[in-house]
């Protein structure tokens, strides 16, 4: 059985190399049983003349693919050079653009618009002022719980809602850049070293624990979170598509995994088995989706069921 | 430039008035507010109360309705507006979206400020708030510089406040969810950061671990003062590096930069601190009201009153300075 649900796959979060970006994209194109493709710097605009080059050709081919594609934007935005890349963002009306950041929604306002998962969305009142503004697809925020999740597209049935499903949960964004000063810089002479971890990298406790990872001015979860819900589930809490965030993996097969899921050819616990597989150096967590710690790991309750039945 | 204050509690309301604030800061005692600690904030019988002492003495109140609506129980978010405006408060301030809506449709004439837990950090954001909601008022995050700040005040049609000293977020504020991953309470659903209630201490050898849910916040060597475990501000390893991977535990001041401050168009000037009591802001508010009101060559004097508050705690400019970053 084929679900309506669609999948996404979110913005690269991480700096890759120029022709590396270009690869990985033209990949997804050529074997990743994607939907939609979300393009574009959402992190640094520092970064931006990185994929400037292969812009044009990735988005072709995605699109002559069958991918929907749409443009990201920055997820802060302070400078004036930052406020004028998305305005030239804004000016491309032919490709739906993703508002992470206030001054987005200003540029997009009364133009059918998505936003992505930076921006604050916890109940339905938030989404309406945001369709009236012309969003139509909201990726909620990754701390969000289903509770509340089922609350907001209860109330809002016009807009397509999406769940951020698997990736390195974006926890937290600074003016200032730990990447680099761990590396002995500062934001303004980085040299772009967070280049050198394609994944992030890795903020240990003092225990030993592995807790964080520094993505230039972001920080992002360990962890993995990974939504694995049966389709039957994830349609009942009103979701449209899940989001996939590229981490330094095989995200085809990642997304292999998830439509096997969404096609109810394989189970949860085989997914989370795939997807340990695909990148085994990322434990899994769902915490934030329970409205638990968002660092932990629910297991299904097969016994509960099996004693419901 | 006006002096804003904060006050947790009834009798530090009473003393910010006193010391000299141009305006309180509160919240009511519940999760509408992004200081939901246990024993802090105000029923609204009390509310109403240091409304009324502070307008007898011409100081403002403004009711910081700054977490984000539950989905489902939006009408107790709607209700303490409503209530904090027939109270008389001057203003609300508020974060979300859908409140903000309400607040401009159903309450027009309550002046709006924008919570800096709204994170709008550019013209364009702070644009669609005025023009959407009706905003007089925008709080802006700690990811700025003066200039930024200048060149931002140029070009909108709101009033801009500031933080000037107290407690520090490293991340742009309502951004965040570091806490909430590593205790499932968050700044912006549940009004708490690093809640106390999921804070452990535990002694390892001679040295004392502070912890926060399951992880390890820091480590603190006999010799070392014991810290509170605000994730930011916890120590970890990178790369074999034991280091403050986000931000040294220091606090706030740019109190040296009210010129620069008043000449980039801010029209207020923000204390943090509502957790904090009411000796510590007795003694911060009328310093900070004399430094405000002195010349230039003797504010750091004046300033130099607070060190005993802040011991062995270093200040920083923050974001307000370019190098910081």
């Amino acid at each position: 059985m084929t679900s309506s649900l669609k999948l996404t796959l979110g913005p690269l979060l991480y700096l890759w190399s120029t022709a590396r970006w270009r690869d990985f994209y033209f990949q997804i194109a050529d074997e990743a049983p994607v939907d939609v493709v979300v393009v574009g710097e959402t992190v640094c605009s520092k970064r931006l003349h990185f994929m400037e080059s292969e812009f044009a050709a990735v988005v072709e081919r995605l699109e002559a693919a069958g991918k929907e594609v749409r443009l990201s934007t920055l997820a802060l935005v302070t400078l004036d050079r930052e406020a004028s890349y998305q305005r030239s963002l804004v000016d491309d009306d032919t490709r739906l653009v993703e508002a992470n950041d206030l001054s987005a929604l200003q540029m997009l306002k009364g133009r059918s618009h998505a936003i992505g998962p930076f921006v604050n969305v916890y109940n339905g009142a938030a989404a309406k002022v945001l369709a009236r503004n012309g969003a139509r697809e909201i990726c909620l925020p990754p701390e969000l719980p289903a509770a509340s999740v089922a609350e907001i597209t209860k109330s809002c049935p016009g807009i397509g809602f999406e769940l951020f499903a698997f990736g390195r949960i974006p926890l937290a964004i600074s003016a200032r850049c730990a990447h680099a000063r761990s590396k002995g810089r500062t934001k303004d002479n980085c040299q772009f070293v967070c280049q050198e971890d394609p994944d992030g990298l890795l903020v240990n406790t003092l225990s030993g624990q592995p807790f964080l990872a520094l993505n230039g001015v972001q920080t992002v979860s360990h962890s993995c979170q990974a939504l694995l819900d049966e389709p039957g589930e994830t349609l009942s809490l009103g979701i449209r598509s899940l989001r996939l965030s590229p981490q330094n993996c095989d995200m085809s097969a990642v997304a292999r995994v998830y439509r096997d899921l969404l096609d109810s050819s394989i189970g949860s616990e085989q997914a989370a088995f795939r997807l340990r597989d695909i990148h085994p150096d990322l434990p899994l967590s769902n915490g934030f989706h329970h409205g638990r710690a968002g660092a932990e790991w629910i297991a299904r309750l097969r016994n509960a069921e099996g004693l419901a039945r | 430039m006006e002096l804003i204050c904060p006050a947790g509690t009834p009798s530090s309301f009473r003393e910010a008035v006193e010391a000299g604030a141009d305006a309180v800061y509160c919240g009511f005692r519940d999760e509408t507010n992004a200081r939901n600690f246990p024993g802090l904030n105000f029923e609204l019988s009390e509310l109403r109360e240091a409304i009324g002492y502070a307008r007898a003495r011409n100081v403002k109140t403004f009711v910081a309705l700054n977490t984000f609506m539950t989905a489902g129980k939006e009408d107790l978010w709607y209700r303490r507006a409503h209530e904090a405006t027939d109270a008389g408060a001057h203003a609300l301030i508020v974060a979300d979206f859908g409140l903000m809506a309400h607040v401009a449709e159903r309450l027009p004439q309550q002046r709006l400020h924008i919570s800096v837990q709204a994170s709008a950090s550019n013209p364009d954001a702070l644009s669609y708030l005025v023009e959407n909601f009706n905003a007089q008022r925008v709080v802006l995050p700690r990811t700025l510089t003066i200039s930024d700040i200048a060149r931002i005040s140029r070009r909108v049609g709101c009033e801009l406040e500031v933080f000037v000293f107290g407690g520090l977020c490293v991340m742009a504020e309502g951004r965040c969810s570091l806490s909430s991953y590593a205790t499932g309470k968050s700044p912006n659903m549940n009004g708490v950061c690093s809640p106390a209630s999921h804070v452990r201490y535990r002694q390892a050898g001679s040295d004392m671990m502070s912890e926060l849910g399951s992880f390890t916040i820091n480590r603190f060597s006999a010799n070392e003062p014991t810290g509170y475990p605000t994730l930011c501000k916890g120590r970890f390893e990178i790369a074999e590096s034991k280091t403050y991977a986000f931000e040294d535990p220091v606090s706030l001041d740019v109190m040296d930069q009210l010129d620069e401050l008043r000449a980039a168009g801010v029209k207020a000037l923000k204390v943090e601190g509502r957790q904090r009591g009411k000796a510590y802001i007795s003694e911060v508010v009328s310093t900070l009201r004399a430094t405000l009101n002195a010349a230039a060559p003797e504010r750091a004097a004046l300033m130099s009153r607070l060190k005993a508050l802040s011991e062995g705690q270093q200040t920083t400019h923050g974001a307000y300075e370019k190098r910081w970053r």
